[in-house]
């Protein structure tokens, strides 16, 4: 059924179509409304589930550690601080194999105290295991939702759906809200094989030394590795049931064009008008969006940008005395290539500082006038 | 041997802990689980933040209790259980105990907020805290449980501690649990009658254990027993209850306290004080325990003659 609803409720329908049982959360702008929503659902029995009003954001990740342990599906959202104060019980969800999935409404981290968007929030989270998903539309968030915990369930690692903050957390879109018979049909109730229970005691996260602890970290990354033909495959499963097709990577208008532009988030929706535009007045330009940062789609990048003339990105984080960080992954994915592309590395939209079409626009003119990038990182906008 | 058929035993014959862990020598944090496991049984699911049991239970793949244990990180005691009690609860599998399993610094100091969090809540959880007055497991640092006058390694003789301990009963009675009691574990039928009673109670239950350290209080692993006891016969660490933040009894009324000195002077982090340190502390003790019985209504003030 089509429905006009904000980006946050978008995040608590994919929760609610995927049956979540445990809710933990904690609130921060702009998450409010993710959980005012749940707690709605689960007050009224639209969602049998038992919600947490936890009293911060760490003690929200550790239980939905705690009931993911027992063999609940579970979810929580936050933001921001929020997410830095998660940090340490990420590593948790991740080390102990547990597949919570959280939504993050991607907000600049403090100081000055600010509530617009950026990425550094989800980027701090890079290497922790846990994968991340960014969405540019709010069917998207909703769909990715459902998709993340098919995923995961599989992998048994936690996920994160990440979305802009107000670009998409407050702004209303129209968003087919999907059959829940249909929800059940494409993912299946968690049935864990390991769980606390008494019938059959186990002790889980006993002190490891250096004998076992590599082999459980090289297992996280056989597993993670695993989720990149796992996303592209339920993705394609998605797509036949429910007419949305999900992949690791979106191509727009890409096809042979020389210059490719890479973005993410609403930024990639924004960029598929700036295409449009250059393209009508004769640029060879396509789009590549970045939808999984992690695991990090290294094979598509590859495939998609060998032998091209020239690459932009665009990123809305900045990993302080190095470059923007989709910048730099994508570099390091094509360094072993052949045929590698010269990349631009753009930094614009801190700190949730529009990013128009025109701006874009500008970002690609500027890639395909310049014989070369001025420098490892491109500033745009900056008003000293 | 058939236990239990030639006498009676007054403590569950049932052993959930098994042999072969790795605790110190006169440990009281080991005899506290071996307790508490008696009271709960094989239907308990236990979850334990950093702490000496984090070490005890035995590295992977080994472990020494027969129920479920979840190690957890060190501030999150609290809250883990609450998912665990959600997540059995929404499975259906209600009955099962949850037991947040932690020490004093697990609980008094980084694990404070998310406890605080479980019992405003009435999460349905019992949180049992060994305390035994320092960071013991890392070497020995004081934690807000350490007592006024202890060394440790963080606080050395010429800086001893200056601080009383923190009050953490008062301030789970201050949130008006359902259930607070203190024990020790010189006193097993007692603290076996307490975890007893919190399994029966729906909601949020908190347990703090007065548990000896031989490493860490410099005393001899065969006095641990006598400490644990001498602890409650000094009111040094009076066992009592208070039933929702209101109604307070003392388990063990001591009418003629022993001198605190008979306590403080087989432990080693305690050999600095002096004279008038230890007449300070004992004091200290009478005047708060005087406070508890007037708390639990009983007409009767104690005394100990302190010797110039």
């Amino acid at each position: 059924m089509k429905q006009v609803i904000m980006g946050n409720h978008a995040l608590s329908y994919g929760a609610m179509l995927s049956r979540v049982q445990v809710i933990a959360a904690y609130p921060i702008t702009p998450q409010t409304q993710v959980v005012e929503l749940l707690s709605e659902m689960c007050a009224d029995k639209t969602l049998d589930a038992e919600f947490i009003k936890v009293e911060s954001e760490h003690s929200a990740m550790a239980a939905c550690i705690g009931a993911s342990a027992v063999g609940a599906r579970t979810f929580t959202a936050t933001s921001a601080q929020g997410l830095a104060l998660m940090h340490e019980m990420i590593h948790w969800a991740v080390g102990a194999r547990l597949p919570v999935v959280l939504g993050n409404i991607n907000r600049a981290m403090g100081p000055p105290w600010t509530i617009w968007t950026d990425q550094n929030d989800s980027l701090s989270q890079r290497d922790t295991g846990c994968l991340q998903f960014y969405a540019r539309s709010n069917q998207e968030v909703l769909d990715s939702v459902i998709q993340m915990f098919k995923v995961c369930e599989q992998i048994l690692l936690p996920g994160m759906i990440i979305l802009d903050a107000f670009a998409l957390s407050h702004t209303s879109e129209v968003v087919d809200v999907p059959d829940q018979k249909l929800v059940d049909k494409y993912l299946p109730p968690f049935h864990p094989r390991y769980i606390l229970d008494p019938k059959e005691p186990h002790t889980f996260g006993g002190l490891t030394g250096p004998d076992g602890y590599y082999e459980l970290r090289y297992k996280i990354e056989e597993a993670i590795q695993r989720a990149k033909s796992l996303i592209n495959e339920t993705g394609k499963e998605f797509g036949e049931l429910f007419g949305r097709a999900y992949g690791m990577v979106e191509k727009y208008k890409l096809d042979d064009a020389e210059t490719v532009l890479i973005a993410s988030s609403t930024i990639a929706s924004t960029a598929r008008i700036a295409i449009d535009e250059l393209q009508n007045e004769g640029k060879s330009v396509g789009l590549l969006r970045v939808r999984v940062f992690r695991p990090f789609p290294a094979e598509e990048i590859r495939e998609l940008l060998q032998s091209r003339k020239k690459v932009a990105v665009i990123d809305r984080n900045i990993s302080f005395g190095h470059e923007g960080i989709f910048a730099q992954e994508i570099r390091s994915s094509l360094y072993n290539c052949k045929n590698k592309p010269p990349i631009w590395g753009y930094i614009t939209g801190i700190g949730g500082r529009d990013v128009t079409v025109e701006n874009i626009k500008d970002i690609v003119n500027d890639t395909i006038k310049s014989d070369k990038p001025s420098g490892d990182i491109i500033w745009k906008g900056v008003r000293l | 041997m058939e236990r239990g058929k030639t006498m009676k035993l007054s403590i569950p014959e049932e052993e959930l802990v098994g042999s072969g862990h790795l605790a110190c020598q006169g440990c009281g944090a080991t005899l506290c689980m071996r307790y508490a496991l008696k009271a709960l049984g094989q239907n308990t699911i236990l979850d334990i933040p950093a702490c000496c049991w984090s070490v005890i239970d035995g590295p992977f793949p080994h472990t020494s209790v027969k129920v479920p244990l979840f190690h957890t990180a060190f501030e999150t005691a609290a809250c883990v259980a609450s998912g665990i009690r959600a997540g059995l609860d929404v499975l259906g599998r209600g009955e099962t105990n949850v037991v947040a399993w932690a020490g004093d610094g697990g609980t008094f100091d980084i694990g404070i907020q998310a406890l605080s969090g479980a019992t405003e809540r009435n999460d349905n959880i019992i949180y049992i805290c060994y305390d035994n007055e320092a960071y013991m497991n890392t070497g020995i640092q004081r934690s807000s449980a350490t007592p006024y006058g202890a060394w440790t390694t963080t606080t050395p003789v010429k800086h001893f501690k200056k601080m009383p301990k923190k009050d953490l009963v008062r301030i789970m009675a201050a949130h008006r649990i359902p259930y607070t009691a203190t024990a020790s574990v010189g006193y097993p039928e007692d603290f076996i009658a307490k975890v007893k009673k919190a399994k029966e109670i729906q909601g949020t239950t908190f347990l703090h254990i007065f548990s000896p350290c031989p490493p860490g209080w410099k005393s001899q692993p065969e006095k641990s027993i006598q400490l644990a006891r001498l602890a409650v016969s000094t009111c040094y660490f009076p066992v009592y209850e208070i039933e929702n933040g209101e109604k307070y009894t003392v388990n063990k009324v001591i009418k003629k306290p022993r001198p605190v000195k008979e306590f403080l002077e087989q432990q080693g982090r305690f050999r600095h004080l002096t004279e008038e340190q230890v007449n300070g502390i004992q004091k200290n003790v009478i005047v708060s325990y005087n406070e508890l019985l007037k708390k639990a209504g009983l007409d009767l003030e104690v005394h100990v003659e302190i010797k110039k």
